[in-house]
């Protein structure tokens, strides 16, 4: 049988190194995952995990085991998402480059008929990839915890360790801040 | 053309983007060799810092006393007259008995 979280945890800070290794392959899919809503580069997603999980295990006896374990490091990973976007907010892109052609294709698409145009297609992602790239780090992490994971305000809250009220106003301007840059793009291309 | 409506749609795309959670192969090794390695630096860094601390002050406090106990030394050498001083108290009984005899 294998061994639960709470003893690995309790074996880790035991003095029991090795313990952690099964912790990390049962949750880095997780953080990987997290990783890559804010990280473009692969190399700077790996760096992303590995800070995380070199974290969890140096601050390993602070956790208290009230809530379950994967909380607490999905709690950590955003947080040092957050960080690594604050740290790199001078190599966010400032200016829009040049559209690819499939970006341009959909947007043709959506311009022409909106309902029609897919969302599932790779161009809506790219371009979307490129949007939140050019928010501030604040902006995309409220985008991407409130629309695209849609957690509740309150847990949002929670993780990043703002104040409820905090959270909708990041929010209320990260949306405005979004539709500001769509404007941009919509306006260069197609007024 | 509303941005409104193209931001929700961008949104939509978002959301529907399946998760990426591959994994490169081995990683959880090299986590464990950064864990590995930074282990023992970090039991040094945790005590070295005070440790540092506790020698600096000690260092200090040492100075400090040195530069009192040399500022509040009688100036003049004095040792020859607490040498007289204790000489004269030890052979004073003996001074005086031998005042009686003569």
């Amino acid at each position: 049988m294998e061994p639960t979280d709470a003893e690995l945890i309790a074996a880790v800070i035991q003095g029991d190194t090795a313990s952690f290794e099964p912790l990390i392959r049962k949750y880095q899919p997780r953080v990987f995952a997290t990783a890559r809503r804010y990280a473009r580069r692969e190399s700077e997603v790996e760096d992303i995990v590995q800070e995380v999980f070199i974290k969890a295990f140096q601050k390993l006896r602070g956790f208290r085991g009230e809530a379950p374990f994967e909380h607490w490091l999905m709690r950590l990973a955003v947080r040092t998402c957050y960080d690594f976007l604050r740290a790199h907010q001078r190599n966010r892109e400032t200016s829009f480059t040049e559209l690819s052609q499939p970006e341009t294709d959909w947007l043709e698409q959506f311009v022409a008929e909106p309902s029609r145009a897919d969302e599932h297609a790779e161009a809506a992602r790219q371009l979307i990839g490129r949007i939140l790239g050019r928010l501030s780090p604040s902006a995309r992490l409220v985008i991407t915890l409130l629309e695209i994971e849609e957690r509740p305000v309150k847990e949002i809250a929670e993780i990043t360790g703002w104040s409820v009220p905090l959270v909708k106003v990041r929010a209320f301007r990260a949306r405005a801040e979004m539709r500001k840059i769509l404007a941009r793009i919509t306006k260069e291309k197609y007024m | 053309m509303n941005p409104s409506d193209l931001q929700a749609k961008l949104i939509e795309a978002a959301r529907k983007e399946p998760l990426q959670d591959q994994v490169p192969y081995a990683f959880e090794k090299r986590i464990m060799a950064c864990l590995a390695s930074l282990s023992p630096l970090n039991s040094w860094a945790l005590w070295g810092r005070p440790l540092w601390r506790a020698a600096l002050s000690c260092v200090a406090i040492t100075l400090l006393c040195g530069i009192w106990s040399l500022a509040s030394a009688p100036k003049g050498d004095n040792s020859d007259s607490f040498a007289q001083a204790f000489e004269r108290a030890v052979f004073a009984s003996s001074d005086q008995h031998l005042e009686d005899i003569w």
